[in-house]
């Protein structure tokens, strides 16, 4: 046998391999790797109405983005809606996995109802907080017409705008928050509990001390993804508020879209991409810079 | 656990006004579903009677049937393309032995980190240089390679024990019939864990569709919903409530029958 | 030290059946004392009752002389160690041991010079400041057990504590579990399916099965003198024969399953049932014959399978249906397919009634067993 055969031979493995991961890895280079380059790259010019690089103008989109101020108030926006929505998300979720994880009569009912959300998708959930939020006929303002309270322009008063999209994403994004967390406070061992039972600790002792250092993974897991979903926030913007009243709830990825389907002007759109490309990036670094000291695992 | 009687009254006191409130708008918009023009402006809750009139409505007003159907054929390719794709990558990184083998999985996993819309602009291009604007294949191919379905799949085959790869090449089992035959129904519980994660994801699926559909031949239902939303009967809020209503059915039924199954797959892929 | 009783205790998890009846056991204190059985017998269940882990659906508990059935488990003054340890994997091993006093909020100096103590008791000083996933399962077990000590209750319940050790650690951890609870004089309640641990460590042992007691007393006093045929197999190893036995008194004869005949002494015929009944006897009192062995207590069996270990043989026959085996002190020249001859005599076989199990005739040893026997000084 020549050397080229058992050379041949042994790489079979190489080559079978090489066929079971070819359709992935195709389908990942044209629509994940090379748009990512090609982003980056067009974000250094100026388009044309089709899409092709036109002009070079280096730095000078990033220039105009980080100095103009629609811009600014759109990360303004976006800063706020992320710190309106994760935590009071994930203390919601946590606070219903807390009472859905005990054992009672009938409590997979109430889990289902808490995961409810999951199976609603965006454009549902948007369309339904839109006639809530109604200002003649919605339930919110009907109910401050009862209490003899000023009624609210939810989705028209820029005061009010990003409050309103923010508690329906809330809403919206409670039911997978839930069923992680839930799914993570099964996995404590029950043990840990007897015993701290038979030690005379009392509930809040134990949430303390055990099952929050447990869930500690889970917490992680679920404020990383929260994050980064809701700086990649857009069908409730797109039906809600479409970024208005006075740019008001004009987030970054809605920002993105109308700078590119609606403007065309592909360069800044491409350019503000990057610019959320690298925000996500440093945000779930630092998550995972801090997450590591304090996360304990088994 | 022994719980005395005030401590259980109050948690199902929580329970209930708790989940009343998160359960709340679905429920209100089912109820809306029924009532007729002047009831919704009077402001009632219950409806006086049941009348799907506003149900028809939605069927004629919009081709709804069709776009059903649409986010129907495109959650299911979707979903199957992502079994086909990612179950072959991942058997190919756990049952083979290949130089680069790690940093080819490490080029996956990176595309986790790679938000959609970095990279959305290019592939309306490529789409659109494809012609294929308005197609089932652009609404559904882009998406068959799943880093996270890969990686779910793989922390599955891995806990295969290796005897039995072993034994079946003594068998005499060729690769691709040991990938079939064995790994495939042993990891059952993962695939559908995959598929039904796969099938919701699509069907919600919201910007995509937007941008490569401009007319209704494959449009799918939640552009639809928008489109519901932005036509004169707008004001018609029974009407859009009946066409919401049939829009999330599928996937509540889905997150009714899988909920412990999802919830139980999510969190193992979660922490790794 | 406290005293544990339990009056007719029962648990059901339906009120329809009974997963555990009729218990009625007084604990003494400063007692070892063993719950053994089979798995799914009763025996972690009971634990956790008396722990409060798990309800009492039926009669009383005592505690001390409190009645304790209503009681939280951390006022019952009692600790417990788990089969699987229950180590908090986020803390040290000296904050896991301290876990019980840092809840009853204790100094922090007082809780690390306890900790400390208990550590240098059991061999863990250097290992405070590690987390249990640092530890091998022998000194996760031993942190496990530090927690139950450092809280200084009178009662510690224990859990199969040993059953994830290797049989080495297992075998010394049974003596330094033992040596700490006497010198601590703590009522001890452990619950085992091995019958050499219920042996080895228990004051008394009781046997449960499916839930009922089968018998409460002195290890010793269990093996030679078994309940039931039940008892009978479950302690001692190799299990003790047993055939289907009938009196002849034609022949004055017990005649068991149809092939051995035995002489039965005149004054033990009325004790014997005029129908079949169960008749019992340990390998070690089936002897090697001698020049001595009167000729009506010998008969001759057809070796199926031997295993010399070393210090004993034991090997193996079929009784009719039965397979019994022989075990014969030291090493012997034994092959499969030998016919050998074996000494058996009426005193040395425990009878049983057929179908209540109940014993009805002991074991009286002559042979080469010594029982009650003093040693000389």
């Amino acid at each position: 046998m020549t050397r080229i055969g058992t050379m041949w031979r042994k790489s079979l493995d190489g080559r079978t391999a090489a066929l079971y991961l070819l359709p992935s890895i195709i389908l990942f280079s044209v629509f994940v790797f090379y748009p990512m380059f090609r982003t980056i790259y067009l974000s250094f010019f100026l388009t044309d109405q089709t899409g092709n690089a036109a002009i070079m103008v280096g730095f000078e989109n990033f220039q105009y983005l980080l100095g103009s101020s629609e811009f600014q108030n759109s990360m303004k926006a976006t800063g706020l809606f992320v710190l309106y929505t994760v935590p009071i998300t994930i203390i919601l979720a946590l606070f219903f996995a807390l009472l859905a994880n005990e054992k009672l009569k009938g409590i997979g009912f109430f889990r289902t109802m808490y995961s409810s959300t999951m199976g609603i998708s965006v454009a549902a959930s948007s369309v339904i907080w839109l006639f809530m939020f109604n200002p003649s006929i919605g339930m919110f303002n009907r109910l401050l017409g009862v209490m003899n309270l000023p009624q609210i322009q939810w989705l028209l008063d820029p005061e009010w705008a990003l409050l309103s999209v923010s508690i329906s994403t809330i809403w919206m994004n409670i039911g997978f928050s839930f069923l992680i967390l839930l799914g993570g406070l099964q996995n404590i061992d029950e043990h840990l509990y007897e015993s701290s039972r038979i030690d005379g600790a009392g509930y809040f002792y134990r949430l303390r001390r055990i099952t929050l250092p447990m869930l500690s993974p889970t917490l992680f897991f679920i404020i990383t993804i929260s994050l980064i979903n809701a700086f990649q926030t857009f069908g409730q913007i797109d039906i809600l508020t479409k970024g208005g009243p006075s740019q008001s709830t004009n987030l970054i990825v809605y920002s993105i879209y109308r700078e590119a389907f609606i403007n065309y002007q592909f360069g800044t759109a491409s350019a503000q991409a990057v610019i959320l490309f690298l925000i996500i990036l440093v945000v779930t670094i630092l998550q995972f810079k801090l997450g590591e000291r304090k996360v304990h695992y088994q | 656990m022994k719980m005395g009687l005030p401590q259980k009254i109050w948690i199902y006191f929580l329970l209930i006004v708790t989940s009343a409130f998160v359960f709340f708008p679905v429920l209100y918009a089912f109820m809306i579903s029924f009532m007729t023009g002047p009831e919704i402006i009077q402001g009632k809750f219950f409806p006086e009677s049941i009348s799907f009139e506003n149900y028809s409505k939605v069927f004629s007003r919009l081709p709804l049937l069709s776009y059903l159907l649409n986010s129907f054929i495109v959650s299911v390719s979707v979903m199957l393309g992502q079994l086909v794709v990612c179950s072959l990558a991942a058997y190919a990184f756990v049952f083979f032995k290949f130089k680069g083998r790690d940093f080819i999985f490490f080029l996956f996993i990176s595309t986790m980190m790679i938000p959609w819309e970095a990279t959305m602009i290019p592939n309306v291009f490529t789409i659109r240089k494809l012609d294929w604007f308005n197609t089932y294949q652009g609404l559904t191919l882009p998406f068959f390679a799943l880093a996270f379905g890969t990686f779910l799949l793989r922390q599955h085959f891995l806990t295969i024990p290796k005897e039995l790869h072993e034994a079946s090449q003594i068998a005499g089992l060729s690769r691709f019939r040991f990938f079939w035959r064995v790994v495939l129904p042993v990891s059952k519980t993962s695939l559908v864990t995959l598929g039904a994660y796969g099938f919701l994801t699509t069907w919600n699926m919201y910007l995509w569709p937007l941008l490569i559909t401009t007319n209704k031949s494959v449009r799918t239902v939640q552009i639809g919903l928008k489109q519901l939303q932005s036509q004169e009967i707008a004001t018609e809020w029974g009407v859009v409530m009946a066409g919401v209503i049939v829009v999330i059915i599928p996937t509540l039924l889905l997150l009714f029958i899988g909920q412990k199954q999802l919830q139980k797959g999510l969190s193992q892929g979660a922490l790794k | 030290m406290k005293r544990v009783e339990l009056i007719d205790v029962s648990k059901s998890y339906d009120k329809q059946v009974d997963v555990i009846s009729n218990i009625n056991v007084t604990i003494e204190p400063g007692e070892f004392f063993v719950l053994v059985g089979p798995s799914g017998c009763g025996k972690s269940t009971m634990l956790r009752m008396i722990a409060g882990l798990e309800e009492i659906t039926g009669g009383i508990l005592k505690i001390g002389e409190k009645v304790a059935n209503n009681l939280t488990p951390d006022k019952r003054d009692l600790s417990m160690v788990f089969q699987n340890y229950a180590l908090y994997p986020h803390l040290s091993v000296q904050q896991n041991i301290t876990f019980g006093l840092d809840v009853k909020r204790l100094k922090k100096e007082e809780q690390r010079r306890k900790a400390e103590e208990v550590a240098e008791m059991l061999g863990l000083t250097e290992y405070l400041e590690r987390k249990p996933r640092e530890l091998s399962g022998g000194q996760r077990q031993r942190v496990a057990l530090a927690r139950a000590i450092v809280s200084e209750t009178p009662i510690c319940l224990m859990d199969e504590p040993l059953s994830n050790l290797d049989a080495k650690l297992r075998a010394h951890m049974r003596s330094e579990i033992r040596r700490i609870q006497r010198s601590l004089g703590i009522t001890m309640i452990y619950v085992t399916h091995d019958q050499v641990e219920a042996m080895t460590m228990g004051d008394r042992i009781m046997i449960l099965h499916e839930g009922k007691i089968q018998q409460i007393g002195k290890p010793i006093d269990i093996y030679n003198y078994p309940a039931n045929p039940f008892v009978a197999t479950f302690i001692g190893s190799p299990p003790m024969n047993l055939a289907n036995g009938e009196f002849h008194p034609s022949t004055s004869e017990l005649v068991i399953n149809n092939e051995l005949r035995v002489l039965v002494p005149i004054d033990e015929i009325g004790k014997l049932p005029r129908t079949s009944m169960t008749v019992g006897v340990r390998p070690e009192n089936l002897h090697p014959t001698t020049p001595e062995t009167k000729s009506e207590n010998v008969f001759h069996v057809e070796v199926t399978n031997v295993e010399i270990l070393g210090n004993e043989t034991v090997f193996s026959f079929k009784l009719g249906e039965e397979e019994w085996m022989a075990k014969w002190s030291g090493q012997w020249h034994i092959d499969i397919g030998d016919r050998l001859p074996v000494q058996m005599e009426f005193e040395s076989l425990s009878i049983f009634d057929e179908q209540s199990g109940e014993l009805i005739k002991k074991t009286i040893d002559y042979g080469n067993y010594v029982t009650k026997q003093e040693v000389s000084p």
